[in-house]
């Protein structure tokens, strides 16, 4: 027993192995309530099932997640992405919807290029709001949150937005390799954020930063530069999670359009183990995060669970995912249980108690 | 230090400017155009929108607007943006500003017994429009003008009865539900749901909440394709959560209207459009231009005039033939 827990220890020493059991678990259980759920096959040229879904559907989580990973690793927080995607999407829809043409590929980059340009000035509003005017991130990105969402409108005029677009409808639902392109340009956005931050010393300055913004001004690096870029880095993630967002039903929906993604963000940095105080982040954390975000709202649906309990569901499944994560709550289980081999048994029995 | 506090109050001055555009864009602002409400002695009505989460919804509130103007009414219009805090928050704030009439579509059904009697002891009759409340004291408001949601479920349910009176197999039936707690998702579930009963053979296999958007219609939908190899009708509470399920169907290789039978409320222009190309089957049309009604209601009620508590607005269903015929006069 003793050399299988040593063996294991590495394993669940891993910051990533309790958020990563909990997906498992979760896509075993729905796996047991109907084998087919991971059943993958071709259609028309593509790959097709609840997998696929899954990793289509979570795309633009994922981008927002991104952004926001690196903002809360320099302590902030940035509640305006939401309002980012439904104005980045707005605009583009509109502008499509406008031209003479919506299927012309120039008429689609120029309607990206503008949303992504307003987004990116939006997201230097937030940026100087922080740095510096130092207004506290979280009433200095709420200002966006509450009015982005009448811009949006604004732009809308109120209405849905119904575009016939085949290069925008690709952004959402495109497919390149028989894979979506949503994930593919999530993915690649992830690993440029990662080289960008891993490769390079930016993503020290960034923990740095987080971790005492003064000390790091006095160690020589500009406190102030870094926190601004990093509110740019969310709202240009959010705006492409907006494209995603509209491009996958063809329409902007002002009022709809990433309706409280900024808060499901922050619940994907945290389940991948970043902590909001700031510092120290990890990026693959923040992937799994989101994903399983996405596969527990996919798990609702797909098990039928009746929408009048779906919220207390998911609500149970969060809590338990912060509880095995937390080394805290493990050494006290632990200890109650001496004696008793403290493998990954025990967070999975939690587990299988909540879809009953 | 002196370019410092310029830059302050550059950034000041535009936060407040962003902070207005956002506001007038939630329509929170008066579309009255006179601010001194009193100066007047024009009815002033205080209506509180649901939001603007679909066309029928924008639809209404243009009916509404249009309306007011026609009827010489001072309108006082809110978006509560699909919350109830900020309905209640709006409500209190007309009692505060002393209109003559509130009116209110409820974004929920329960929870409003409190701010309606703060109306009623302030002596300011309230019309609940679209959607009812389920406060006990009827007397809390004054009328209730709008559709019959258990209506329009059983209208949708007993044409899918027709249809399907010959057949011999079971009729899988998913259906996906608006927002849920709402009173149309209750009602046109419960009607729909009374209505197929006559048929042992018409079963729903599976039902979920699509939030009244086409986003969540075509998630929800594309999980029910998995989970049930055999779906025969979908039955849609409005046509955005029924547009948005069109796509997940054609991914799934199915033909819309063909392998599975499509019955969606509301008969908005796009889900007007689907139903004459004959994607959709069926749509049981819930109406948005009560405006006119509204007005006259508000001026009986400021008049001291008896209504009747409950007023039904007018309303049809479509085929594919006779949506061929309406959509060209499809005004939302």
């Amino acid at each position: 027993m003793n050399t299988l827990t040593d063996r294991l220890r590495p394993l669940t020493g891993h910051r990533l192995f309790w958020p990563a059991l909990v997906l498992v678990v979760m896509i075993l259980a729905n796996t047991v309530y109907r084998p087919g759920f991971l059943a993958v096959e071709v259609k028309s040229g593509h790959l097709y099932g609840t997998p696929i879904d899954i990793l289509r559907l979570s795309a633009p989580l994922i981008l927002v997640a991104l952004g926001m990973t690196l903002v809360i690793a320099t302590g902030g927080i940035d509640l305006s992405v939401g309002s980012l995607c439904a104005i980045s999407g707005a605009i583009a829809c509109l502008h499509i919807s406008e031209a003479a043409d919506p299927n012309s590929p120039s008429t689609v980059l120029t309607a990206l290029a503008l949303a992504f340009g307003v987004a990116l000035v939006l997201g230097a509003w937030n940026g100087v709001l922080v740095a510096v005017i130092g207004i506290q991130p979280i009433i200095a990105t709420l200002i966006l949150m509450v009015a982005g969402r009448g811009i949006a409108q604004l732009v809308t005029e109120g209405q849905i937005i119904t575009i016939n677009s085949e290069p925008y409808r690709a952004i959402g639902l495109g497919h390149f390799l028989t894979l979506p392109l949503a994930i593919l340009i999530a993915l690649a956005a992830a690993l440029l954020v990662a080289a960008f931050t891993r490769r390079t010393a930016l993503g020290l300055i960034v923990e740095s930063v987080g971790g005492n913004a003064e000390a790091s001004r006095l160690a020589g690096i500009r406190s102030r530069r870094i926190v601004f870029l990093v509110y740019v880095v969310s709202a240009a993630c959010a705006a492409i999670a907006g494209f995603m967002v509209t491009a996958n039903v063809s329409s902007a929906d002002g009022n709809a359009a990433g309706l409280w993604i900024e808060l499901d963000a922050i619940l994907a940095v945290v389940i991948g183990g970043t902590s909001l105080a700031g510092g120290r982040f990890s990026l693959s954390g923040t992937v799994l995060g989101a994903l399983i975000i996405q596969t527990l709202t996919t798990t609702v649906y797909a098990m039928n669970i009746s929408p009048q309990t779906s919220l207390l569901f998911k609500a149970v499944v969060v809590i338990a995912v912060c509880l095995v994560q937390a080394p805290a709550f493990r050494a006290r289980f632990r200890r109650r249980r001496r004696g008793v081999e403290p493998g990954p048994a025990t967070p999975q029995r939690e587990k299988e108690q909540v879809p009953a | 230090m002196r370019t410092r506090s310029t830059a302050r109050t550059v950034i000041a001055v535009l936060t407040g400017v962003l902070l207005a555009g956002g506001m007038v864009a939630c329509g929170n602002s008066d579309t009255g155009g006179d601010s001194g409400s009193g100066g007047s002695d024009k009815l002033v009505l205080g209506f509180s929108q649901v939001g603007a989460e679909s066309g029928w919804r924008t639809a209404n509130t243009t009916s509404i607007k249009e309306a007011a103007g026609q009827a010489g009414i001072e309108l006082k219009f809110d978006d509560a943006q699909q919350k109830q805090e900020n309905q209640i928050k709006a409500i209190r704030n007309f009692i505060q500003q002393k209109v003559d009439v509130i009116a209110f579509s409820p974004v929920v059904e329960s929870g409003w017994d409190t701010v309606l009697k703060e109306a009623k002891d302030a002596k300011i009759p309230v019309i609940l429009t679209d959607r009812a409340v389920d406060s006990a004291d009827k007397s809390l408001y004054k009328t209730f003008l709008g559709s019959d949601f258990v209506k329009e479920g059983r209208l949708a349910g007993e044409w899918l009865v027709e249809q399907k009176k010959a057949a011999t197999g079971p009729v899988n039936i998913v259906e996906l539900q608006g927002t849920t707690g709402s009173a149309p998702a209750n009602d046109r579930k419960k009607g729909f749901g009374e209505a197929i009963a006559a048929n042992p053979n018409l079963k729903i296999v599976a039902s979920q909440s699509g939030d009244f958007t086409r986003a969540g219609g075509k998630q929800v939908m594309e999980q029910f394709l998995k989970a049930n190899p055999k779906i025969d009708v979908l039955f849609a509470h409005n046509d955005d959560m029924g547009l948005g399920a069109l796509e997940a169907i054609t991914a799934a290789g199915k033909v819309p209207g063909k392998d599975i039978t499509i019955i969606t409320v509301d008969a908005v222009k796009d889900g007007m459009q689907a139903l004459a190309d004959g994607k959709f089957n069926f749509i049981a049309e819930c109406s948005p231009l009560l405006g006119p009604q509204l007005m006259d209601l508000a001026k009986k009620v400021k008049a001291g005039e008896e209504v009747p508590p409950r007023i039904e607005t007018e309303e049809t269903t479509f085929t594919q033939e006779t949506a061929k015929e309406a959509l060209p006069n499809r005004k939302y």
